[in-house]
């Protein structure tokens, strides 16, 4: 994108570090500010943001990476339905690699499972025009930022009129667990840095009753290390001055209103639901299903399928990462039984999972 | 990415001398040949707001020139 490096520049990033240090020097507490978006799990490892901070503050992560809290029952439907000869599964990369109970897509594939890895719906769209015979099954796993694309692809697949591709839901939506997060006692949220992409569709509005009524700091921030540096100093004022609201740091590309053309293609063809949340359980209306007027792209309708019962690994504590209340060097298969190249849990295998990332660039 | 062409609801970005193809219909904001958007998964989401984008570079540099002492 343009601009890049103007938001990289190493001299003004020491000068915010310099001045985050002088502004909490005399604040007697200490604060925790997590981050609820995988590609800020990321950057933030990348670029080194943790060993920057003074010690008052410190970063956790949070359930925001849409492949890590994707429960294991889902991955075994998905398998279940990979072993059907008429059914192709189109996906983003990342599913495939994560463990379901007893096997995973990448496994299926090379038994001869049709596994296509796509970078957009509208291609599994466009797989299910050239092959009619075949059923296409999009694994529609993600929050408001992936949501209305799959939307906007299923009304296109309905107004093309084709009977072959569907989407099993997985969708999710980021500020009811959020809220979840911030009542409990253990982990003592001080301050979200809040989704870039996600709140570029929703705004800030939606996270209002955070700040509002949980009295969390908010501030949707951007990827880049001054981003990021800005967010957490705009974060530690807010906590600093005790007045709790919702700031966006990453104006450039969040409206105040947010996307009303996306929210309202995703309301046309999700409505909320109750859905379960790695480590997390159910949560109420977290969920996005597919309304009944579309349910002839309902994969989990339409396709019958036997699934196996569902087990977790019972060593991993990605449930427990997920929620910012353990660390990967807390999990004794971290780094030994599990690796990106091994992955025992979802954490490992997304690249924005914790434990992917604190694999890649932890000490 | 920036656009390039426009056709319908139908749009060419590049990047880095990369084109991919990007669906506007989630896009609220208009847009024209040579506006930079956000794309995910195939669909432009946001429109960079260049002005926005400045104000913010233009913050940073008042920062960097507060800063007296530091190179
Ligand atoms: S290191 Fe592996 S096994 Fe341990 S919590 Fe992370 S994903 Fe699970």
């Amino acid at each position: 994108m343009k601009y890049l490096d103007a938001f990289r520049d190493g001299a003004v990033a020491r000068r915010l570090v310099e001045q985050l240090h002088a502004r909490v020097a005399d604040y007697a507490g200490a604060m925790t500010f997590m981050e609820v978006c995988g590609t800020h799990t990321m950057a933030i490892y990348q670029h080194g943001i943790r060993s920057l901070l003074p010690p008052q503050i410190r970063l956790i992560s949070g359930p925001g990476c849409p492949v890590c809290v994707t429960p294991v029952d889902y991955v075994d439907h998905a398998v279940a339905l990979s072993r059907l000869p008429e059914v192709v599964i189109a996906t983003f990369g990342d599913m495939v690699r994560v463990p379901g109970s007893s096997s995973n897509l990448q496994h299926e594939q090379a038994r001869g499972a049709s596994v296509r890895i796509v970078y957009s719906p509208l291609d599994a769209l466009a797989l299910a025009q050239k092959q009619p015979e075949k059923k296409i099954v999009f694994l529609g796993v993600g929050f408001e930022t992936t949501a209305p694309t799959i939307a906007g692809s299923i009304l296109a697949a309905q107004r093309q009129g084709l009977t072959n591709f569907f989407v099993l839901g997985a969708n999710k939506t980021i500020p009811i667990p959020m809220a979840a997060l911030a009542a409990d006692p253990e982990l003592q949220v001080s301050g979200y840095l809040c989704p870039a992409h996600v709140s570029a569709i929703i705004g800030p509005g939606a996270y209002a009753p955070l700040a509002e009524q949980l009295g969390v700091p908010c501030v949707i921030t951007g990827f880049e290390p001054l981003d990021m540096l800005q967010g957490i100093a705009m974060l530690a004022d807010q906590v600093i001055e005790g007045r709790p609201r919702v700031e966006t740091q990453y104006s450039r590309i969040v409206r105040p209103e947010g996307n009303p053309r996306a929210r309202d293609i995703l309301a046309q063809v999700f409505a909320p639901c109750d859905v379960p949340w790695r480590g997390i359980g159910v949560i109420p209306g977290s969920g996005l299903c597919i309304r009944d007027e579309f349910a002839a792209f309902d994969a989990a309708r339409r396709i019958a399928v036997e699934v196996e019962a569902p087990r977790e690994h019972p060593g991993c504590l990605c449930g427990e990462i997920l929620k910012g209340k353990v660390r990967p060097g807390d999990c004794p298969l971290f780094r030994t039984a599990c690796t990106p190249e091994n992955p025992v849990g979802a954490c490992m295998v997304s690249s924005e999972g914790t434990c992917a990332a604190e694999y890649k660039y932890g000490i | 990415m920036q656009i390039k062409t426009i056709d319908g609801d139908l749009a060419v970005c590049e990047i880095d001398g990369v084109q991919r193809e990007a669906s506007l219909m989630l896009l609220a904001d208009p847009v024209a040949v040579g506006d930079f958007v956000l794309i995910h998964a195939g669909f432009a989401i946001s429109k960079l707001d260049e002005e926005d984008a400045q104000a913010t570079i233009d913050l940073f540099r008042r920062i960097l020139a507060e800063g007296g002492g530091v190179e």
